[in-house]
């Protein structure tokens, strides 16, 4: 095995260009790792760990680039070093490709477009927020993408954007949809009278989801990042997104969406939304809805009910048609998990829940802790069923693979499926699995094609189970628009074809899982 | 004015970081330019703090 190579002063490229060039490195034949990232301190941890760490590495700067190659002999080596050179080439060209002049400031680009509105941030952390306070101060409104921002840092920022009027988004805000334009990993939905305000991302990724496919539309979704509604923040960009929505025209429809508020902020909160005159549907994902409902929202069960009552809402109608049309489906899928768990061995009784959604996987544990009992996961519920390895699976197990973890030198596996895959595969073998449980969030940032990259692994894994006697259902559910760059329709049809059960929404594939596995016993 | 008239404004943006989030705002038609960005000071992290207390950030 021949380990080589080099440093590239001077040239910085963002994390993820640089993750999908080592991503083709390591599929070269005869290529054991390749990694190519900026010189950092955590960097060269990360490289020190899985012995790239080369002694010309040791002094190398955060301006530096390093590219490192382990292969089979050192022409193989060499000819990483050189691959990689011309991906970097390949990606500098894509990013001037369009021509346009690219300042190397936001004064510059304020001088090419004195009329911008919002700056998106997505540099890493210790730079973030100097950036963000830079746009307020120069009257922007902030998307800030990145994450490792001090929560004091954060504060700052959104004290000083509320005194300002201006939207602070984040930190760690991976979506919203501001007058129509997708921000970061954002779906398309149509512009309509229903306003989000989401202190979660793929929770309003899915009920914007929804209230597309519903046919309805949305008149602005605002993140706010999941640290807004802690005691630390207040809730002061979910308080002013609200206020925001309550004062907009064309908003006739307020939803909420978060991880369960702080006590604090929730009472705040609440306080907020009894004086407003819009009607309110909340989803707070395992927080207590009476709260809520006392302040005169609408409370939703679960985030496809809370997208199914805003529409209702927006429409003029009642919402209390929605549980009832929630319930027919449910016999449905009760009948269809009958049928899935006649078909299975004895032994077979457990679910793996491999996510790339954070939020999603929230729902999907509530759902199993409500009907069956908590489920292990690194971030569980009920601190008692913490997964002891999050690398393998324990009974009933749930993981969010986007956790921090689960990402350090690798991109998101909204992008990047190869963990997930490893692990379909994994749990496939393992002959107590009923079923593995998946969520393909489509929208602008995420993989363009997601079922060409699970396909495969779906597949082996079924005949892994077939070989050894067993049936094992693989349950997916879409977050996704048929308007989004993926093409849900096509997306659905392909995962079908590679043997998956799909459902519309993560509320009703898990209420799939959870049936089959009540029928199977697996507690 | 409701967020300084964000909401009635044409939405034009700035992006520093990720190509591809300029890129999702192009494929849909938005008005959005990219900084050529990279870290201040080089990296280094004593210099950005000296160069942020001189610029009053």
């Amino acid at each position: 095995m021949a380990v080589k190579g080099i440093i590239k002063t001077g040239e910085y490229y963002d994390s993820v260009s640089l993750m999908l060039v080592a991503r083709a490195l390591t599929e070269m034949e005869g290529v054991e790792d390749a990694t190519v990232v900026m010189g950092t301190a955590e960097n060269k941890q990360i490289l020190e760990a899985s012995d790239m760490l080369l002694d010309m590495f040791k002094d190398a700067s955060d301006t530096d680039l390093l590219i490192v190659g382990k292969a089979v002999d050192e022409a193989k080596a060499d000819e990483v070093i050189e691959r990689a050179e011309e991906l970097l080439i390949e990606s500098k060209q894509k990013k001037s490709a369009s021509g346009e002049h690219m300042p190397k400031s936001i004064e510059g680009a304020l001088d090419q477009e004195p009329d911008a509105t919002v700056l998106i941030i997505s540099v890493a952390g210790r730079y973030a927020g100097d950036v963000a306070m830079d746009g307020l101060k120069k009257g922007l409104h902030v998307m800030l993408f990145s994450d490792n921002i001090s929560i004091e840092k954060e504060k700052e920022l959104k004290e000083y954007g509320r005194e300002k009027g201006l939207l602070v988004m984040g930190p760690d805000c991976g979506t919203a949809i501001i007058n129509g334009a997708p921000l970061c990993f954002a779906n398309v939905v149509k512009r309509g009278n229903i306003g989000l305000v989401a202190a979660s991302g793929t929770g309003l990724q899915e009920v914007s989801c929804i209230i597309g496919n519903e046919g309805a539309g949305i008149s602005q979704a605002i993140g706010t990042g999941g640290r807004d509604v802690k005691s630390d923040i207040g809730g002061i960009m979910f308080i002013e997104g609200i206020k925001a929505l309550e004062a907009d025209e064309a908003t006739d429809v307020i939803v909420l969406v978060s991880k369960p508020p702080a006590a604090d902020v929730l009472a705040k909160v609440a306080d907020v939304v009894k004086d407003l005159k819009k009607p309110v549907v909340a989803i707070l994902i395992g927080g207590d809805p009476e709260v809520m409902t006392a302040a005169g929202a609408n409370a939703a069960q679960d985030l496809e009910q809370a997208g199914l009552i805003a529409v209702a809402l927006s429409r003029g109608e009642s919402p209390d048609g929605v549980p009832a049309s929630l319930e027919a489906r449910k016999v449905e899928i009760i009948k269809q998990a009958e049928e899935e768990a006649a078909k299975m061995k004895d032994g077979q009784k457990y679910l793996r829940g491999l996510f790339s959604g954070g939020t999603l996987c929230d729902e999907t544990q509530l759902m199993f802790k409500v009907d069956i009992g908590p489920v292990y996961s690194p971030a569980p519920i009920d601190p008692a069923f913490k997964l002891d390895d999050i690398w393998k699976s324990k009974e009933n197990t749930v993981v969010d693979l986007g956790e921090d973890e689960f990402t350090v030198g690798r991109p998101h596996p909204m992008i990047d499926f190869l963990l997930r895959k490893k692990r379909i595969v994994e749990e496939a073998k393992d002959p107590e699995t009923a079923v593995i449980l998946l969520d393909v969030v489509l929208g602008y940032g995420s993989n363009m094609e997601p079922a060409a990259e699970l396909s495969p692994a779906i597949k082996e894994a079924k005949e892994i189970a077939a070989e050894a006697g067993r049936h094992l259902a693989i349950v997916c559910s879409i977050t996704g628009t048929y308007k989004d760059p993926q093409n849900r329709k096509k997306v659905e049809q392909e995962l079908k074809d590679a043997g998956a059960i799909v459902l519309p929404t993560n509320a009703a594939a898990s209420l799939l899982t959870v049936e089959i596995i009540k029928i199977l016993g697996g507690k | 004015m409701i967020l300084n008239g964000l909401f009635e404004k044409e939405f034009k943006a700035i992006n520093i970081g990720l190509v591809s989030f300029k890129e999702a705002l192009d494929d849909a038609e938005y008005k959005c330019i990219q900084v050529d960005w990279s870290p201040p000071a080089g990296g280094d992290a004593d210099a950005l703090a000296a160069l942020n207390a001189l610029a009053g950030l």
